[in-house]
């Protein structure tokens, strides 16, 4: 599985020697790879007019190009504050509650993540081809994508560690831009531009994962809200700036504290821990039917709804898992 | 009918072939591959629709919708036979006879003592008795003894103490159906109760003395309060309408002391349209989200559960905090007012939580109180607009308060649904007919047998592992939240896609925590045989200090019910375009035949398979078939290597 940007083919269709040998040397003589673009056909013909593009099948012979439109940027935010205004009105109809939910498109972009994540990973793991992918820049849908195709196909991304591990590469080093992305949130009226809420999309498709496969990840919904608490604001330096050199810059490293330091201390990390939890060697192929993807209410209801029966249910399961 | 092919509901790539038979009680389809054989049962009285469609060039295709949501279509090679099997299949779902029906030849092999105490084993004076009745303010009336005030009541009901025999058949004659107020719930704590009838035959004017009497008698029976709620549950404009018809609703004028409440609830053709249109949803081929939630939108439906839901916490609340006793109806008084009833009591009183009182509660209010389940359910061919999901309907709200309330009921998920079936499959005596009149003239309990028996027989299948009975959610009220929480409501997948097992975790959260629970639990015991064994030793070897040390050699093997995820599964067809290009993974058909449906892993309660291995409808099998594009398969793969397929040890 491999992960880039767009190529620069520009209007003049450009040519890059360098880089059609790379993508030659992945495949072997008569081999074939997929290239997986999450724009649609007709946004990566149009990126063409601003200097990017898509691999031209003539240069990239041995690549088969798919795309998957996913939502991201501008659009993405809107969704998330329309679903979080839905969820936070004490709506008197249930009515418009469910049209409510379906205007915001939130699940269907859960739904667009985690069909697109399954077909990396079946390109993966049933054709037994490589994968490329790549959106524009690389930094948002593309590690997405990236990302959520390990978690299906790899279960040492599952346990706590190889999760922790996972994020690091694939969005931390990879550089997702965590100080642009995840400025305000759904609260903010000061829309940034660059806000979008790729990350949150990330972990609801975990989440969903973790619904439909309670005993295969090692991790609970606890850890998610963890998560996304602290890509917007953090007592640690893990999810600052916006790339490895910004980091740098800033000397990160040096003066604070890393958040994975702190969940993996004994104490705390039990809190993340799913009891359910027993190592799955297998792929884990997630059913995308409208059924099967719910509304994360631990997120979205989170200060809405009272957790209490929830929470008590939670620490049942662990008191009978305990006792064996 | 031979080489008749069954397809996979949302891919017709997927069909196997096998031979269709009719038999007088049910469908059955036999698969031809000889390592599987596999069996659909179906029984007639699940079918609610025969759908013949157009021939085409591969034979002429059957569609058979059932009332437990299972959809099978087959397609019939000659166009001849195909038509025979729709003109029987039609004589064969439109029984004009009760005797016709399944429970009549059902045979579990029991004998005569076993049925009878089958049929014992939801005792309703009992339930009466522990409610707190007979008492100083209600006393049983056998006025209706030989069903002669109301012939849709049971023989003994429960009234207020200064209800006399002249109140009560005064009252059944203003009352629609002569249904006249009745004890359905009486709450020891404060005296207040739950009573339920029908609307008063009130016009725009008229007035019945003894009516007015019984409803004063209904708030005497509660000293601690000076007025009573009366709940009508139908929208407030049906109701007005009804007054058109020389019936209606109380007048707080003519009442005294009584506060009315309208609700809304709306009636039973716009619920079965519902429901119809929900399904219509659950049949797209591959719909979005966007279609999917619009759809489930425009059927209204969880609006409808929310109703009675918000219904019975009303009176709940009522009862439990205000301490004040509501009367309850809607137009005839046996279905909405059985489905606000009995929510509330399940609410208010923890009794109704546990297995044995669901059942209570079922039989109080549904069956004892002349629920029409003959029309409503179509036991026997009647008019189609007097069908409707009614009974569904109360059951879906008791999971979903199962699902905001996850350790408040003794039974899970898996009960439901298989009262859900039987309601239908008449395979059991206890919903048939419309009224216990006609059951006794059936003599129902000595020609078949009862659910509750078979059910409580199989009563580990159905247990929560969450559920203590000192925990705080199943003490006293349960207090769902009102408001906000039009999002609490969730679409009950378990049951409306109860087949497409693509759609649902292939493990079960339950049964392994149940597993765990019995593990645990034969541990503890072990461990405290040793330790005594222990003990005994140690005392008895008084100056030897040789203790031997026991081998745990006769420990049983218990069932380790380790999480094995090794099921093979397929992924769903994410994508159309890997088609084109030669696959290198191995032929999807051996990771379906890992997964075949052993004994071993089927719950013995499992309708699909009663006591002499009867069974009646599509087995819940765990093979995937992996659809394109269609309901699929969240579940662990097995690789390149067609696993063993290791199930949960049951």
């Amino acid at each position: 599985l491999l992960r880039s940007s767009q190529p620069l083919t520009g209007h003049n269709r450009r040519r890059c020697p360098e880089d059609e040998k790379l993508l030659g040397t992945i495949l072997d003589e008569g081999e074939r790879g997929f290239i997986i673009d999450t724009r649609s056909a007709q946004a990566a013909k149009q990126a063409r007019m601003s200097g990017g593009g898509t691999e031209p099948k003539s240069f990239y012979p041995q690549w088969r190009r798919l795309h998957r439109a996913l939502e991201r940027g501008r659009p993405l935010q809107e969704s998330f504050i329309r679903l979080v205004e839905a969820c936070s009105e004490p709506s008197p109809s249930m009515d418009r509650w469910l049209g409510r939910l379906e205007s915001s498109r939130w699940l269907s972009h859960v739904k667009a993540a985690l069909s697109t994540a399954c077909l990396a990973a079946q390109c993966l793991d049933r054709e037994g081809c490589k994968v490329l992918v790549h959106g524009a820049e690389g930094t948002d849908t593309t590690l997405l994508v990236t990302a959520l195709a390990q978690l299906i196909l790899d279960p040492s991304c599952r346990s706590l560690e190889g999760f922790q591990g996972l994020l690091e590469r694939e969005w931390i080093e990879a550089g997702h831009p965590f100080q642009l992305r995840c400025a305000r949130s759904a609260a903010s009226h000061a829309r940034g531009k660059q806000e979008a809420p790729i990350f949150l999309l990330f972990l609801d498709c975990v989440w969903q994962l973790s619904r439909q496969f309670p005993f295969s990840l090692q991790f609970g919904e606890r850890l998610l809200l963890a998560l996304f608490d602290n890509a917007y604001a953090s007592a640690y330096g893990t999810f600052l700036c916006n790339n490895e050199r910004e980091r740098s810059l800033c000397k990160v490293k040096e003066s604070t504290h890393s958040l994975w330091a702190w969940l993996n201390q004994p104490e705390e990390r039990q809190k993340y821990l799913n009891p359910l939890y027993s190592h799955n060697p297998l792929v884990i192929w997630p059913s995308v039917e409208p059924q099967s993807i719910q509304l994360w209410q631990g997120l979205f209801l989170r200060w809405i709804r009272p957790s209490q029966h929830l929470d008590e249910a939670w620490a049942e399961i662990q008191r009978l898992v305990e006792g064996k | 009918v031979e080489n008749v092919r069954l397809l996979d509901r949302l891919s017709s790539r997927r069909a196997v072939v096998g031979t269709l038979y009719l038999t007088a009680t049910h469908v059955i389809f036999v698969e031809n591959g000889s390592e599987t054989r596999k069996e659909t049962w179906v029984l007639h009285s699940q079918i609610s629709s025969i759908e013949k469609q157009a021939t085409t060039a591969t034979g002429c295709p059957l569609l058979i919708r059932c009332k437990n949501f299972q959809v099978i279509q087959l397609v019939i090679p000659q166009e001849r036979d195909c038509h025979d099997v729709y003109i029987s299949l039609i004589r064969l779902t439109r029984p004009v006879k009760y005797e016709e029906l399944y429970c009549f030849s059902f045979n579990p092999k029991l004998d005569k003592e076993e049925r009878e105490q089958g049929w014992k084993l939801v005792d309703l004076n009992e339930e009466y008795n522990r409610m707190g009745v007979p008492n100083n303010y209600w006393q049983i009336s056998d006025v209706n003894r030989d069903y002669g005030v109301c012939d849709s009541y049971p023989t003994e009901v429960y009234v207020p103490k200064s209800a006399t025999a002249h109140i009560i058949v005064g009252s059944s004659k203003f009352r629609s159906r002569r249904r006249f107020p009745a004890l359905s719930y009486y709450c020891k704590g404060n005296n207040a109760s739950i009573c339920r009838s029908s609307q008063p035959l009130s016009g725009f004017s008229a007035r019945c003395l003894e009516d007015e009497q019984m409803l004063q008698a209904i708030r005497k029976a509660n000293p601690g309060s000076d007025f009573i709620y009366v709940v009508d549950t139908r929208p407030k404009l049906n109701a007005m309408a009804n007054r058109a018809a020389g019936k209606g609703y109380e007048n707080e004028d003519n009442y005294s002391n009584i506060k009315f409440q309208f609700i809304g609830i709306e009636n039973i053709h716009v619920m079965r349209n519902s429901l119809q249109k929900m399904l219509e949803v659950c049949e797209l081929k591959s719909p979005s989200m966007s279609d999917f939630l619009w759809g489930l939108e425009n059927s209204g439906w969880l609006k409808h559960i929310k109703a009675i839901m918000d219904a019975g916490i009303f009176i709940a609340k009522a009862v439990a905090e205000e301490g004040v006793s509501v009367l309850v109806h809607c137009s005839d008084g046996w279905d909405r007012t059985a489905q606000v009833c009995s929510v509330a009591s399940l609410l208010l009183d923890p009794y109704y939580r546990t297995m044995k009182g669901f059942m209570v509660l079922i039989e109080k209010d549904w069956v004892s109180f002349g629920h029409k389940f003959n029309h409503r359910y179509g036991n026997l061919d009647g008019d189609p607009k007097e069908i409707s999901p009614v009974i569904d309907q109360f059951i879906e709200c008791v999971w979903q308060l199962m699902e905001q309330f996850p350790c408040a009921f003794e039974f899970n998920e898996r009960f439901l649904i298989h009262i859900q079936h039987h309601i239908y499959s008449c395979q059991f005596g206890n919903f048939l007919c419309n009224s216990q009149k006609e059951r006794r003239e059936l003599k129902i309990k000595e020609r078949t047998y009862s659910l509750w028996a078979h059910l409580w027989k199989n009563r580990a299948d159905y247990l929560n592992p969450l559920y203590r009975s000192d925990h705080s959610q199943s003490q006293g009220t349960l207090h769902p939240q009102i408001a906000p929480c039009n999002f609490l409501y969730k679409f009950w997948s378990g049951l409306y896609n109860r087949f497409e097992k693509g759609l649902h975790p292939r493990q079960s959260v339950t049964d392994y925590l149940m597993a765990v629970k019995e593990e645990t639990q034969q541990l503890e015991e072990e461990l405290e045989v040793l330790q005594e064994r222990l003990a005994n030793l140690q005392k008895s070897q008084s100056g030897n200090n040789k203790v031997k040390s026991k081998q745990q050699d006769q420990s049983k093997q218990f069932g380790l019910y380790t999480s094995n995820n090794s099921l093979a599964n397929t992924p769903q067809e994410y994508s159309n375009d890997l088609k084109s290009f030669p696959s290198r993974s191995p032929s999807q058909g051996d990771e379906d035949s890992a997964l075949i449906l052993t004994q071993d892993n089927l719950k013995s309660s499992d309708p699909d398979l009663s006591a002499n291995s009867d069974q009646e409808s599509g087995v819940e099998d765990l093979s995937c078939r992996s659809p394109s594009g269609g309901g699929c398969l969240p579940s662990e793969d097995s690789g390149k290597d067609s696993d063993e397929a290791v199930f949960l040890a049951g």
